[in-house]
């Protein structure tokens, strides 16, 4: 039964979750509030591994969030549910290819599309910066604002944020990095 | 069958090699199809990632589907699909399942609470890199700001939003303001032509 759900999941995440694979992030925050399946932190783990193995995001956040909940068959299924919609809508458009992008409509909806698709990417980010740069239970507890970020995690941002400008390299470098700086600084 | 296996086979490597996902496949996706085996043409190509771009799904996956239909029609879609998510689900399970096993151990909580702050910091660039091709003018900044509140705070408004929801009505909203913007425009040339 988990292993339907999943399927029915992904495919839902597959065929709202337009253009890249960060598009995915919305549905599976919203996922892991409804279901259960996996933690915050656990998405905020996924995309880290994502980014750091080959194969579109999408694809290994499915495959690593289906194998949290369900094993090896819940990482195949949950994979191949998030194609589903994708190979369906192909087959039917490479039918009519050019008149479907020159299509005003598709123009049109891609005008509210993209800055959605940018909000929702920005409210996943948020979601993991509360679990990567702030403390709130520690907040809830005390009060204080200074107990509410984490000094040694804001630093490493903004540092980060700094070298990825100047640095134009591979993102697996900067978490390779971040991972050292977590382990040497007792993150 | 041969050239089944073909695609499905030059699709497993071509999963392999790419990182990221998304445009940074292009070159990647240039060099075998194009230059290679001459699969494609680059306006092909080119014209397949706009379209998988503006699909539903994953732009990595719409293409996939696109050049295996091509080549060999239905059963070739297949076969290139999912060839090209078969390297990252065996890679990913391996991670997943040594994961799994070690996640327990001070070292690995603290490397994985460093990249977190990591995470976070690419996903802002990633934001920042699309904010100029999304977010073009006012209109637009105000669909991004209603958008984003309504999902950020979804946990403290009254009925939650379903993030699917928000994508039908950014959609729906795209096609009226622009559609209402041709108007004025066909308008105002209407009027000048006089």
């Amino acid at each position: 039964m988990t292993l339907l759900r999943l399927i029915f999941e992904f495919a839902k995440t597959g065929l709202f979750s337009i253009g890249g694979g960060l598009a995915t992030l919305p549905f599976l925050y919203e996922m892991s509030d409804k279901t259960g399946w996996f933690s915050h932190a656990d998405i905020a783990d996924m995309i880290a591994v994502s980014e750091s193995t080959p194969g579109a995001i999408g694809i290994n956040m499915s495959t690593y969030a289906g194998f949290k909940t369900a094993g090896l068959a819940g990482g195949i299924l949950a994979t191949l549910g998030l194609a589903t919609p994708s190979i369906i809508i192909i087959l039917i458009i490479a039918r009519f290819l050019k008149s479907f992008r020159d299509n005003p409509l598709v123009e049109g909806a891609f005008f509210g599309l993209r800055p959605a698709s940018i909000a929702m990417i920005t409210a996943a980010g948020l979601n993991v910066a509360k679990v990567a740069l702030v403390n709130l239970s520690a907040y809830a507890a005390s009060g204080s604002l200074t107990d509410l970020f984490i000094p040694k995690a804001i630093v490493l941002a903004v540092v980060l944020f700094i070298a990825q400008r100047k640095l134009k390299w591979s993102p697996i470098f900067f978490i390779a990095i971040s991972a050292a700086v977590g382990i040497v600084f007792q993150f | 069958m041969n050239q089944l296996l073909e695609l499905y086979w030059t699709f497993v490597k071509l999963g392999c090699v790419t990182f990221g996902g998304g445009y940074a496949m292009l070159p990647i996706l240039e060099r075998e199809l194009v230059d290679k085996r001459h699969w494609t043409t680059m306006d092909d190509l080119r014209d397949y990632f706009s379209i998988g771009q503006c699909t539903p799904g994953l732009i990595a996956l719409n293409v996939s589907t696109f050049i295996g239909e091509k080549r060999k029609g239905v059963s070739g879609a297949l076969a290139a699909t999912v060839g090209f998510v078969t390297g990252p689900i065996i890679i990913i399970l391996l991670i997943a399942t040594c994961l799994t096993n070690f996640a327990h151990l001070p070292v690995v909580q603290h490397a994985f609470a460093g990249i977190r702050v990591c995470v976070c910091v690419l996903i802002l660039q990633a934001v920042l890199r699309l904010w100029k091709k999304s977010v073009v003018d006012k209109t637009a900044l105000v669909l991004y700001l209603a958008v984003f509140l309504l999902n950020a705070f979804s946990g403290v408004l009254p009925v939650r939003v379903p993030a699917a929801l928000l994508v039908i009505l950014a959609g729906a909203a795209g096609i009226v303001i622009s559609s209402r913007r041709q108007a004025a425009k066909d308008q105002k040339k209407g009027g000048s032509g006089k």
